[in-house]
């Protein structure tokens, strides 16, 4: 017995080191000399300084941008500080209550929009923190942004299908849009503001 | 379900069972008796650690011996990890300045750490200090699987040693997972998946100004922080404009990759393998997905090999993959079908070229429906626990389908050495069932099963099952249990049986919306975590223990083959049927009747 507990604490050291500092040491300083940018949270930076990242989604609710996946995070939408879903269960009646309030606010921006709303543009995200949307909840907001900026539609189509991806190798995931960068695609100079 | 849903499930079962035959035979190589090139290649890092510890390699312990090293070196470690989060106000690598953790939350979480099941209680990103990630959490995602791992060998061992007294040394079981299995494979997904987008360093979280400033209502708090109320009882609400963004830091990819390699499943941030940060591409998504069954389906290679007659381990991922194919696709067509709470909004919900469709609430847009449903039955099969999306939102058929595979005792693949044991402890039951229907002694691999070893193997089937049931009993009938409860109805039931079921199984996923970090759920879940790992360890190893010592019998006309289709089907129907008794009854009351409810 006390043997076996010499074993274990000296056991329980070494591969505290092994596994808890080396590997993570290790693995850090590689990461940081092979993928700088990927390691540091894939970070947008203007003028030297960052304004957000490729992979975090911001919140939009201004008619001149596209606007994202529903968060649930709390006390604010997209609080990348505590990320959430809404765990809300598929009978509950605030389910269909939310989505019934995020149809009426596309609505109130966009009232003579009267196509099917995609499913993902009413539904929060499992992260609250999705930096993207389906090119079919693109698709729904191409006329109202475009008239929002005075811009015409085929200009913001274009912007749409730059930032757009499909499937990895044509078959993994789903086909999205990344809804920060065609914003600040958008806001870019030539485009207007 | 639509075309592209069989391509990628297709896809991603072709490229795991390609590798299931390299990755297995390179474990039987690592876990022989006899020196060879795998051994002699890191001797001298193994050397090094057991002169410094004191062992002896050729130590050969019996089962109890075994099982008491192995005791020890857990709850050292399980003790570690609660200290470590107890402390971690006055220790390094805490940027953010989190307190110390609550003693019911740290006892919780320390518990299910060592017992490799990754309950979460808390959320990462605001919770763990670097430091407790590092040195408690991560390094128990190791240990925990190399302890899983070192159990297997050591029953496999009873199966083919021959009147022998012992079932091999813990130490260097442990030892030769964690360096020549789990280590190398992290490292290597950890830069795969840092190539993706995951994070790793040590720096502060980023403070970055936002596109477009926002305004939410906020409660007005007072000098204490309590909400101040109007004359009506209402909480005065003030605007308050949101013109940052926080972006959370840290060394995720290290953790990432050994918590998908061990199934361990315990994020880094609160919505684990949903964060874009832990998990932002496609190809991140398969991998990691890749990693939850890689390691518990190879080992089924593995002990063929060393059982040598391989034949045993294919039938075993037989029986694994039959019952977990069907499931998948039934959890697919349930999510892809969407809810028909939605068809009345004019919400678009069909799958077409342009968008996934589906129940899209608690799912990302990158991985659609059915990146999220291979990853909930995957996960709840192996007994991971990581989410890529919010089981909580599941439709309730979609969301019953993961919660049963978790009832069924975490055998389907199941956790890294212990999926396999529990499958063995199911196998032993299965020739005992076909003995009784030819009249015979049960026999399987050459060895005699009898009394003892039927009560180990019981013991080992019937523990979770009884811990989920009481447990989920107690919950309901105490207000601190249906207390922390989400949604209304059926579906509130459905969080608790969920909760108890991922507990009592070691599997650590949740239906979210349950609040678990109170006292009585921390306790509860804990003692259910602890039951279901230690005691199920030691009766396993007593059953390997007793085998080991029995002298091998040959084959004669009468002995059931068990490598057959029959076998696989009968082996696969034993499993099905001890976890549809048990459990009908409750997912009648849970996520039965909430469907029955949706469609009228």
């Amino acid at each position: 017995m006390g043997k076996l507990l010499r074993q274990s604490i000296m056991m329980l050291l070494l591969m505290t080191v092994i596994t808890g500092v080396a590997y993570p040491l290790v693995a850090t300083g590689l990461a940081q000399v092979i993928f700088p940018g990927q390691a540091n949270g894939s970070l947008i930076v203007k003028d030297g300084k960052p304004i957000g990242s490729t992979l975090i989604g911001q919140s939009f609710t201004d008619a001149r941008y596209f606007w994202g996946r529903p968060s649930a995070t709390t006390p604010n939408p997209n609080n990348a500080a505590s990320s959430s879903g809404s765990n809300t269960g598929p009978t509950n009646p605030a389910l269909v209550d939310a989505v019934k309030q995020r149809i009426d606010a596309l609505h109130a921006v966009d009232p003579t929009n009267n196509a099917p709303v995609p499913v993902d543009l009413v539904t929060a995200s499992a992260s609250g923190l999705d930096p993207e949307i389906s090119p079919a909840a693109a698709q729904y907001q191409v006329a109202r942004v475009a008239q929002a900026r005075k811009l015409s539609a085929s200009q913001v189509q274009a912007l749409v299908s730059e930032y757009t991806s499909g499937r990895t190798l044509g078959i993994l995931g789903e086909p999205r849009v990344n809804v920060l960068k065609l914003n600040l695609a958008l806001d870019a100079p030539q485009h207007g503001s | 379900m639509t075309t592209n849903d069989f391509v990628q499930i297709g896809f991603f079962l072709v490229i795991l069972l390609l590798l299931v035959k390299p990755l297995g035979g390179y474990m039987a190589n690592v876990f022989s008796d006899t020196p060879n090139r795998v051994t002699r290649f890191g001797g001298g890092v193994e050397r090094l650690i057991y002169r410094l510890c004191g062992i002896r390699q050729d130590e050969d312990m019996g089962w109890k011996r075994y099982a008491l090293a192995l005791l020890i070196f857990n709850i050292l470690g399980l003790l570690v990890v609660y200290a470590l989060q107890r402390l971690q106000q006055w220790l390094p690598l805490n940027p953010q300045h989190f307190p110390a953790v609550t003693p019911d939350s740290a006892l919780n979480t320390a518990i299910s750490f060592a017992s490799n099941t990754n309950w979460q209680g808390y959320g990462g990103e605001s919770t763990m200090s670097y430091l407790t990630q590092m040195l408690g959490l991560a390094v128990q995602n190791f240990l925990s699987a190399a302890t899983g791992i070192a159990v297997l060998i050591a029953i496999i061992r009873g199966f083919s040693r021959r009147s022998a007294q012992g079932l091999g040394n813990f130490w260097v079981d442990m030892t030769r997972s964690t360096l020549y299995v789990l280590m190398p494979l992290s490292l290597l997904l950890t830069m795969l998946l840092v190539s993706q987008g995951v994070v790793q360093n040590f720096k502060s979280y980023v403070d970055v100004p936002v596109v477009q400033t926002t305004t939410v209502s906020e409660p007005v708090l007072d000098a204490s922080g309590a909400a101040v109320k109007d004359k009506a009882g209402n909480p005065v609400m003030k605007p308050t404009d949101v013109s940052t963004q926080t972006l959370p830091m840290g060394p995720a990819a290290s953790q990432i990759a050994i918590k998908q390699l061990g199934t361990n499943g315990g994020g880094f941030f609160n919505v684990n393998s949903a964060h874009p940060y832990e998990n932002p591409t496609p190809f991140s998504n398969f991998l990691e997905l890749l990693s939850i069954l890689l390691i518990p389906a190879a080992l089924c290679y593995t002990f063929g090999e060393l059982v040598k007659d391989k034949r045993q381990g294919w039938a075993l991922l037989a029986v694994m993959l039959v019952i977990f194919v069907p499931l998948l696709i039934a959890c697919t067509s349930a999510e892809q079908a969407g809810n028909p709470a939605f068809n009345v909004l004019h919400v678009d919900q069909t799958a077409s070229a342009l968008q996934a469709g589906g129940n899209m609430e608690g799912k990302e847009t990158r991985f659609g429906i059915v990146n999220s449903t291979l990853w909930a039955t995957a996960t709840t099969a192996a007994s991971n626990g990581s989410v890529n999306a919010m089981h909580d939102s599941f439709t309730p058929l979609g969301g019953l389908i993961p919660m049963w595979l978790m009832q069924l005792g975490e055998v389907i693949f199941g956790g890294v050495g212990c999926g396999l044991y529990g499958m063995l402890a199911f196998a032993v039951v299965a020739v005992f069932i076909a003995g009784l229907m030819v009249g015979r002694t049960p026999e399987y691999l050459g060895k005699k099963i009898e009394a003892y070893e039927m009560k180990m193997a019981s013991l080992a089937v019937l523990l979770p099952c009884a811990l989920v049931v009481i447990g989920t009993a107690i919950a309901v009938t105490v207000p601190a249990g249906f207390a922390g409860v989400a949604n209304p109805g059926a579906h509130g039931f459905s969080e608790m049986l969920y909760a108890l079921s991922s507990a009592s199984n070691n599997n650590g996923s949740a239906f979210g919306g349950l609040t678990v970090n109170t006292p009585f759920w921390n306790v509860l879940l804990g003692i259910c975590m602890f039951l279901a790992r230690f005691p199920l360890i030691i009766a396993m190893l007593a059953m390997g223990g007793a085998l080991a010592a029995k002298r091998h019998v040959p084959n004669s006309a009468g002995t059931l083959p068990t490598h057959t289709p029959l076998f696989v089907t009968l082996l696969a129907c034993v499993v099905i049927v001890i976890g549809a008794l048990t459990f009908l009854p409750a997912l009648a009351l849970g996520p039965i009747a909430e469907y029955l409810m949706s469609v009228h």
